[in-house]
């Protein structure tokens, strides 16, 4: 096979994105098997070093904060309970308030459709006051509940089914109809299957959404125990300007190691669905 | 009442489309009634009504002696093949004809077994595991006739199934689905505006034109007596050859002939029709016909030329006759089998 110039370029191009994603991540990796003395008085490193097995330990079961009762490994659950809580449901909602404004015809479908829509202009950080009021008058602050309800709608998952299920040949409805198939089976039989691709897709997108929250976790709780790593990463910065003793870097190259795991699970185990969709395209 | 009634059924879709114009018409049970027309002309919308896929404007649908205006599609135990056979493309061939049963809460051994019967008749047994995008047209028309047999419906419904195949093989799978329905006994309605599928799958034939049934009857009786001039021009291949005339006293007085003694007391204008098929080749014929172009078919010749008045004509003589361009023939019509049609309402006169 002939090589083109034009494949050498692309080539190139993508060797060098794959690198600026990759090594940034290598170091941090290969810094968090060192002593921390080192990386102060060396700088970052590249190779593996012999304390890999100490600091992760450390980091996961430390306990820190006020109460010297939170660990790194709590954080974790927390934050994958929150993104798994708003994915999930994000997804099952969004998948269904698109299945009624396309399937059902009512008058109003065609507004309600973009009120939803305008309400990408309103993200959480926009409506944080209200929402706060809203959930501590319910008493949720400081639970999971309280995390996750205000982040599972979501406009842009709506929008992406509804233009999916638009798709959708009327016969297919027409058909399963006479198959006597009735408005629940029709979405679980036909809509769910035909957009897994889809699902999956939404999911990692809405995982990391949820995972890489912030603002929202930071003022919904004040109990330790319901910290979640975001609100962890600045924990950990804040703790070496107070403390007397040595900035402990090779510990924090570890928990952004840590941190970055759990959504990269999502995306390994779901990419499987994800391609096969891609490349066996259903008529 | 028969099996399928429609009385006065009319649609106007929610634009203002009049597709339907109060149309009344009766099927048996058992029978295989054709629905034919031009584009258009409200055959599919008839046909989904009785699905129970588009509303009711007027009139009423009994199948089976229930009056069916109101009732679910789901509920009318009717199955459809579409035109794009509309199979479910994640589920294999099994669950394609299996999924109306499964709804139906029917035990698992007999969804087996009914599959695997509705499989064997239409052979596609060696197909049931795969994904209907892993089939062949054909192999997917198969399925998706199945899935209708399978659940034993009171009635068949068919929109222009044949439309996608080939030509060789639309001829093969429409003797299939004539000999099928024979087999099975389930009454059918078939949608086409393919005449001659029409002819040869009816045992009566609805031909539509418009929104309106023009004629309806056996495939022979709308050939051989048709009722308006739509009719003539539409059943027939080569089209019927239609001539401008007067009508006055029994004779007809067309460009350059005269045919005496016409049984119908009409007086004007009128259309002579007459088939291609119903001419012969005799000397001082009453139409002479100068030759632009034979099409040889083998079996028969088509030939194509201009009359005096340079009126384009069609003759069918068979195929061991050789005629060349550029002659002359002089053609009788057989039988006095010709048509008149009154000129400004279409309606036949004699
Ligand atoms: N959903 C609809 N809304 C408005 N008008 C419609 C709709 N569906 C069909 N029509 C109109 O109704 C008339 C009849 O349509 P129909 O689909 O029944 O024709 P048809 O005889 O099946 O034609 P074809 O052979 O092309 O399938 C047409 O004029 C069409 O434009
Ligand atoms: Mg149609």
């Amino acid at each position: 096979m002939k090589i083109k110039p034009l494949q050498i370029i692309a080539h190139i191009i993508l060797i060098l994105g794959v690198l600026l994603m990759v090594v940034p991540i290598w170091i941090s990796f290969a810094s968090s098997s060192h002593d921390s003395v080192t990386i102060l008085t060396e700088g970052m490193k590249f190779h593996i070093g012999d304390q890999l097995a100490r600091n992760y330990n450390e980091v996961l079961n430390e306990k820190g904060g006020w109460s010297e009762e939170v660990t790194a490994a709590k954080m974790f659950i927390n934050s994958f309970i929150m993104a798994l809580g708003i994915a999930t449901l994000k997804v099952v909602i969004s998948a269904m308030s698109a299945y009624a404004l396309v399937y059902y015809r009512f008058k109003l479908a065609v507004p309600i459709f973009w009120l939803i829509f305008i309400t990408l202009l309103v993200p959480l950080e926009v409506r944080i006051f209200p929402s706060y009021k809203i959930v501590s008058d319910l008493g949720l602050t400081n639970s999971y509940t309280g995390l996750i309800l205000p982040l599972v709608a979501s406009a842009t998952a709506t929008f992406f089914f509804r233009q999916f299920y638009k798709t959708i040949p009327d016969e297919l409805l027409e058909s399963a109809k006479l198959d006597g198939a009735n408005a629940w089976s029709f979405f679980i039989d036909f809509l769910v299957p035909l957009s897994k691709t889809m699902i999956a897709a939404m999911f990692i997108f809405m995982f990391v959404y949820g995972y890489s929250q912030y603002l929202w976790p930071l003022i919904m709780t004040t109990a330790e125990e319901y910290w979640t790593v975001v609100m962890g990463m600045k924990i950990i910065y804040t703790e070496s300007y107070e403390g007397v003793a040595l900035p402990r870097t090779a510990e924090r190259f570890a928990y952004i190691i840590l941190s970055m795991i759990p959504p990269v699970l999502v995306v390994v185990f779901l990419q499987k669905w994800f391609i096969k969709g891609l490349i066996q395209t259903e008529k | 009442m028969s099996f399928l009634d429609l009385k006065n059924v009319t649609k106007i879709y929610p634009n203002g489309t009049k597709a339907v114009h109060e149309t009344s018409l009766s099927v048996d049970e058992g029978e295989f009634m054709v629905f034919v027309g031009p584009s258009g002309c409200g055959k599919s919308t008839l046909l989904r009504m009785v699905a129970g896929l588009e509303d009711i404007t007027e009139g009423d649908i009994n199948l089976d002696g229930k009056l069916m205006n109101e009732v679910d599609p789901s509920e009318r135990d009717v199955a459809m093949v579409f035109q794009n056979y509309a199979l479910y493309p994640h589920m294999n061939v099994y669950n394609n004809l299996a999924y109306g049963l499964k709804n139906r809460g029917i035990d698992k051994e007999t969804i087996e077994q009914k599959v695997n019967d509705a499989a064997k008749l239409l052979q596609i047994s060696d197909y049931l595991q795969r994904k209907p995008s892993m089939l062949s047209g054909g192999q997917r028309q198969r399925v998706a006739m199945g899935r209708a047999i399978v659940r034993n419906p009171k009635i068949f419904l068919f929109d222009e199934p044949l439309s996608n195949l080939d030509a060789k093989l639309r001829i093969q799978m429409r003797l299939e689905i004539k000999k099928l329905q024979q087999k099975v006994g389930v009454t059918s309605i078939f949608v086409t505006h393919d005449q001659v599928e029409a002819m040869t799958l009816a045992d009566r034939l609805a031909v539509i034109n418009n929104g309106i049934i023009e004629q309806l009857g056996t495939p022979i009786e709308i050939y051989d007596n048709p009722e308006s001039l739509f009719v003539a021009g539409f059943i027939g291949s080569p089209q019927m050859n239609f001539l401008n005339g007067n009508l006055t006293n029994k004779t007809l007085s067309a460009e350059g002939f005269e045919i005496k003694d016409i049984n119908s007391d009409f007086e004007g204008e009128v259309t002579l029709g007459i088939r291609p098929e119903h001419l012969s080749q005799t000397e001082n014929g009453l139409i002479n016909l100068k030759v632009d172009l034979v099409e040889q078919l083998g079996s028969d010749n088509l030939v194509y030329g201009q009359l005096k008045d340079k009126k384009d004509f069609c003759y069918r003589c068979p195929g061991n006759q050789t005629i060349e361009k550029g002659a002359n023939l002089s053609l009788n019509i057989e039988n006095n089998k010709y048509y008149i049609f009154d000129k400004s309402t279409g309606k036949r006169v004699n």
